[in-house]
């Protein structure tokens, strides 16, 4: 038995987690790592539909008028006091920055009056680590597909903690990609659970869309390509006064970001001899992605896990989550703790 | 116990106040380009630390609330709120500008702070010490807004001095807007004026304590929970759309 375990058996640890990177604020108490006692999400999406997409200014103002009542909602529906709470986790990076910085900011001052430890932690490492929550046997190591509106990334688990980036977009993530595509026919925003739905009434073999290959890392994305071609398809059809079928071009396009997903994660599991696989993200909470996720796994004898839909968008109870680890292992922030926008996965 | 928090500007200044005594016990201020993300809750830390003072026995957080950059109003506003929040005590929102021309008390003409707020504007307002009570020997002054704070351009700021003064009262101008719009206000300013001096011509948590001092006898606090910034300004995105 390790040092981590005997704590574990003898008190349980209760973190405070608190996120704000986008357009979520949002704040969780988690017991154990595992047990979710409070799970808070304010979104902003309806003042950010006005708009188009995530305004940061906006944003950023939004989260300092809501992060006081997320917070303690969080602990009232825990059923906890402040003064059980053992470490306070904190998103600082990547995301927007002015978004971000209301997050740490909060986090920070509010560790300092009570006198508890702060744990800064990776966005990335927060979705990842959602997947913990319901599947009390997933443990590293494992491989896992992080997908959203912000982040592509195929990444190798090797520990809490430890990680190795294999492949990340080279321009668009997926989640954009769909917010996109979703704009230019018609369908709005927020995209990716509109192209899902509409989907369902498409051909996905309908029209024929790139699957992009990166030639010096397999396991790269692409998808500004795909983006251009759905344009230029619906640009060939109109200078020849055709009209196009929404629900085709949806499903078409979703194909083939399901099958580059799809094909570059088991790739990297036969490469690696991974016995599970696992997504996260806001995009892991399409069903078509799901569904050939789970498909393909069934295929190779691969485990397959995923997150509720909940715990897929941004959310703050995968950061306590992430930040329970950071924790036993003594990661622990000094009071200069700063938003980093840019923060690389595995960095501090 | 007041804690005193301004970062609406480039500086970055934290105080503790004993109301009860009217005294500083420390004041923490610092004037250089560095992130205020990464040196308000250390500066903070460190004059606790410095004093010995007990953080459980802060009673009030004020804070600059606005206007100022967007960014540092969150910094500091965030920080007012999680203390507050964590202690269980109010945050007195004081508005910038008064805050700054809190730092001329007792000045016998106008007081007009000026802060850059680019797109050439000024975060400004007009202030004057009104002798409120006390005998000769012992007045005490209350601020007056003549105009409250405020964004506008500077030649109507300079006109409306212009405007609401006799020839011969004199104005003293403080703040970053001053390097900034010196050369017109020297144009055209025809009242006699002056800038404040280095020790008194920036933000100054210790003014904004005292001003919280204030609010705090009239019960103008808010909760941490209802405290937002007063931006002064809306986002870009939203004036974009009310322009359409």
């Amino acid at each position: 038995m390790n040092i981590s375990e005997t704590v574990k058996v003898s008190k349980d640890i209760l973190i405070l987690g608190i996120e704000s990177s986008c357009d979520e604020t949002a704040a969780s108490v988690v017991r154990n790592g595992r047990e979710v006692l409070s799970n808070i999400i304010s979104s902003q999406i309806d003042i950010h539909t006005l708009y188009g997409g995530v305004v940061p200014e906006i944003a950023s103002r939004k989260h300092m008028e809501r992060i006081d009542q997320v917070v303690m909602k969080a602990i009232a529906d825990a059923g906890v006091t402040m003064e059980d709470i053992d470490a306070i986790a904190v998103t600082y990076g990547p995301g927007l920055v002015g978004a971000l910085l209301v997050g740490v900011s909060y986090a920070k001052s509010y560790a300092w009056a009570l006198d508890k430890p702060l744990v800064g932690v990776h966005h990335i490492e927060g979705h990842i680590c959602a997947n913990y929550i319901e599947n009390p046997d997933l443990k590293p190591p494992f491989m896992c597909l992080v997908v959203s509106g912000g982040h592509t990334h195929l990444v190798r688990v090797k520990d809490y903690g430890d990680y190795e980036i294999l492949g990340r977009t080279r321009d668009d993530a997926a989640g954009e990609a769909f917010d996109k595509v979703a704009r230019v026919i018609g369908l709005g925003y927020p995209g990716g659970p509109k192209i899902d739905k509409v989907s369902y009434e498409g051909d996905p073999a309908a029209i024929d869309f790139p699957r992009a290959k990166i030639a010096d890392n397999e396991y790269d994305f692409s998808f500004s390509g795909l983006k251009s071609a759905v344009l230029n398809y619906l640009n060939s059809l109109s200078m020849k006064g055709e009209n196009y079928d929404q629900a085709d071009v949806a499903a078409s396009f979703q194909q083939a970001v399901v099958d580059v997903l799809t094909g570059h994660s088991m790739a990297a599991i036969k490469e690696y001899g991974t016995d599970s696989f696992a997504i996260a993200g806001g995009v892991a909470s399409n069903s078509h992605l799901r569904e050939a996720m789970k498909k393909a796994c069934d295929e190779l004898g691969v485990k397959f896990y995923m997150p509720s839909p909940i715990f897929c968008t941004d959310n703050a109870a995968m950061i306590a989550v992430a930040g329970y680890h950071e924790y036993m292992a003594g990661n622990t922030a000094d009071w200069n703790l700063n938003a980093v926008p840019a923060l690389k996965l595995g960095e501090r | 116990m007041i804690l005193g928090i301004d970062s609406s500007g480039l500086t970055a200044s934290v105080a503790i106040l004993d109301e009860d005594n009217d005294i500083v016990t420390a004041q923490y201020t610092v004037n250089l380009k560095k992130t205020h993300s990464e040196t308000l809750l250390p500066m903070i830390d460190e004059i606790f630390r410095l004093t010995g003072m007990v953080k459980k026995e802060i009673s009030t957080v004020a804070v600059a609330a606005g206007p100022g950059s967007f960014t540092g109003l969150r910094i500091g506003g965030a920080a007012a709120k999680g203390i507050a929040s964590a202690l269980g005590i109010p945050v007195a929102a004081v508005p910038t500008v008064d805050g700054l021309a809190y730092n001329c008390y007792g000045f016998g003409g106008y007081v007009c702070p000026l802060m850059d707020a680019r797109r050439q504007q000024t975060y400004t307002g007009i202030y004057e010490f009104v002798a409120e009570s006390g005998s000769m020997n012992n007045i005490s002054y209350s601020m007056n807004a003549i105009l409250p704070q405020c964004a506008i351009g500077i030649e109507e700021l300079i006109q409306r001095l212009n405007d609401a003064g006799d020839s011969d009262t004199e104005v003293m101008l403080l703040g970053d807007g001053v390097p900034v719009f010196k050369e017109i206000i020297d144009r055209n300013l025809i009242l006699p004026h002056c800038y404040a001096p280095a020790h008194m011509n920036r933000q100054s948590a210790a003014a904004i304590a005292r001003l919280g001092a204030i609010y705090v006898k009239r019960g103008q606090t808010v909760s941490a929970a209802s405290f937002a910034p007063e931006y002064l300004r809306q986002s870009q995105a939203e004036r974009e759309a009310l322009e359409k």
